[in-house]
């Protein structure tokens, strides 16, 4: 319990950044969509305009229309989720490699405590962290889309199912930061692994969806957590979602043995 | 009793050598030394103690359980000192101190007040801005605050002034008095010669010898450089001499035995430089294994 609090401690900072910044990008976004509709037909004559292969690339897609508020979220909560799985990975790749890095390790493992205590509670609390940003997200979520509807009546049940899949979402990146920190001799820098992870996942992602290609689906979680398709079927997308679960607890389980194996390099 | 058993305890490092068939016991009470050059494996042999890495075969005992095994059990009672200290920075020191504390289940309030005070630790600063000293102070610190039965120093004296590594010597003899013993590594002769009753030489991975203590104090080899005039003239050529170098200026030797049969030599001689010096680990070494 001691060490959980500890870490959840040297999080808080993070907590707070990426609690703050994303939701309130969403909100900050969201605010726009008033004023986008005000302009009348304008703009989507402009969507109609373009590809319909471009637009996927973006997430926009016929079924939800960016002139309805479901659209313009779905819109959003998918560029959202790019920083959402940075943060994720950066936990990932942070939590084990940091005693390493900083040396700490001499400090914490001659403890008397087991390895199998310090990895259950560097992962609850990184996990902590990633629900309350979750939750935080959840409340400017509903506030924001309630706040500029204008006269739509939207159906908030499939964004709360929609936003119920970001934690497991954001835990299949940091289990993939996770397992990759403890097969590498060291991690040098988090961001550069984390901004590779998630950056490099989302393009694929966006190829997927411009060549409307089933085969890349199937290898990044930005697909398999499709926000659109949550939107308009209410439900996940299980053909795709069970490989990510599969990732996660291939890469936690991975991650756990790896790590409870490792030998703490001195200077 | 022996608190550390070693039994052919062997660490490779893919096929870089670690340290090999280590075994030997450190009994309780004792304050043992553990010397040997930089790089020779003694960093590896305590690391395996503690389970920071696993041992390629072999094993190590600690009070009687197997390390790796009931690590967690058997590192309540250890208290151990790295060579090189870091810790999360941004925190402060007695912050640093209580985190320590809580992984045991006692109250180690007043001893950390106590061994702060005898360290001139002080508490509320931050560790970032401490000087390399003063972290190590707070390393000796939070390796004592629980009153540990076996208490391991990786060369602890680098960084202390000579006041504080006597204070710090000090304060780890009344831990020992108090019935902790001590496993010391250092590659300064002179510093374990100080504390220790008994001492291991680790050489390559290998221990090349475990000594009493005494014994290496009787072979008190001194390495003797002297400069003048005409002094290759074979008067240095006596018993206990070795490593006799001369040359027309500078003559050099190592001597072990009466030194004032060396006074007697060199006072019939006109010299411009004297030195006497304790001989490196590695000239001891070389006596001890040639």
């Amino acid at each position: 319990m001691n060490v959980y609090k500890f870490e959840l401690k040297r999080l808080k900072k993070s907590i707070l950044v990426w609690g703050l910044s994303v939701p309130g990008f969403l909100l900050f976004y969201l605010a726009f969509f008033p004023a986008m509709t005000s302009s009348g037909d304008a703009f989507s004559d402009l969507m109609q305009s373009m590809d319909p292969k471009f637009l996927a690339a973006f997430g926009i897609i016929p079924e939800l229309p960016i002139g309805e508020i479901l659209g313009y979220f779905n819109l959003t909560i998918g560029l959202i989720l790019v920083p959402l799985a940075i943060q994720a990975s950066n936990y990932g790749f942070h939590i084990l490699s940091v005693e390493e890095r900083e040396l700490t390790a001499d400090f914490l493992f001659t403890k008397p405590i087991s390895r199998t205590k310090i990895i259950v509670s560097k992962f609850l609390s990184a996990l902590t962290s990633l629900i309350i940003v979750d939750l935080i997200l959840t409340a400017f979520t509903v506030i924001a889309l309630t706040a500029f509807k204008g006269d739509e009546v939207v159906e908030l049940k499939n964004v709360l199912i929609l936003l119920l899949s970001v934690p497991f979402f954001q835990l299949t990146f940091m289990s993939i930061g996770m397992v990759i920190s403890v097969s590498v001799k060291k991690v040098s820098s988090v961001l550069s692994y984390s901004m590779a992870l998630a950056f490099g996942t989302y393009v694929v992602s966006s190829f997927g969806s411009i060549l409307s290609s089933d085969a890349i689906k199937y290898i990044t979680p930005f697909s398999h957590f499709d926000s659109a398709y949550v939107l308009i079927n209410g439900h996940w997308h299980w053909g795709l979602i069970w490989i990510s679960f599969t990732i996660m607890i291939v890469s936690l389980i991975a991650s756990y043995f790896l790590y409870l194996k490792r030998n703490i390099a001195s200077l | 009793m022996n608190v550390i058993e070693f039994n052919k305890l062997t660490k490779y490092y893919g096929k870089v050598k670690g340290c090999k068939d280590i075994d030997f016991n450190v009994k309780e009470g004792e304050i043992f030394g553990f010397i040997g050059p930089n790089g020779a494996g003694k960093s590896t042999t305590i690391r395996s103690m503690l389970s920071l890495i696993y041992p390629t075969s072999g094993s190590v005992n600690i009070f009687g359980k197997d390390a790796i095994k009931y690590g967690p059990e058997v590192r309540k009672d250890i208290g151990y000192l790295p060579s090189e200290i870091f810790y999360y920075d941004k925190m402060k020191v007695i912050d640093l101190l209580k985190y320590s504390a809580s992984f045991y289940d006692i109250d180690c309030t007043d001893k950390i007040h106590e061994l702060s005070k005898i360290m001139e630790l002080d508490l509320n600063r931050k560790i970032e801005d401490l000087s390399y000293g003063n972290k190590k102070k707070v390393g000796i610190v939070q390796g004592l605050l629980h009153s540990p039965k076996l208490i391991i120093l990786d060369e602890p004296t680098s960084g202390l002034d000579p006041l504080m590594q006597q204070k710090f010597f000090n304060l780890i003899l009344a831990e020992n008095k108090k019935g902790a013993t001590v496993l010391f590594s250092s590659h300064i002769l002179s510093e374990v010669q100080q504390l220790c009753n008994r001492v291991a030489i680790i050489k390559d991975g290998e221990i090349l010898s475990i000594k009493d203590i005494k014994s290496i104090k009787n072979d008190n080899y001194k390495r003797f450089t002297f400069r003048g005039k005409s002094l290759n003239n074979g008067k240095f050529n006596i018993d206990g001499v070795t490593k006799l170098k001369e040359r027309e200026d500078k003559v050099s030797f190592l001597f072990k035995g009466d030194v004032n049969k060396i006074v007697k030599i060199i006072s019939g001689l006109k010299l411009t430089d004297v030195t006497i010096e304790e001989p490196t680990l590695e000239e001891i070494f070389m006596h001890y294994y040639e």
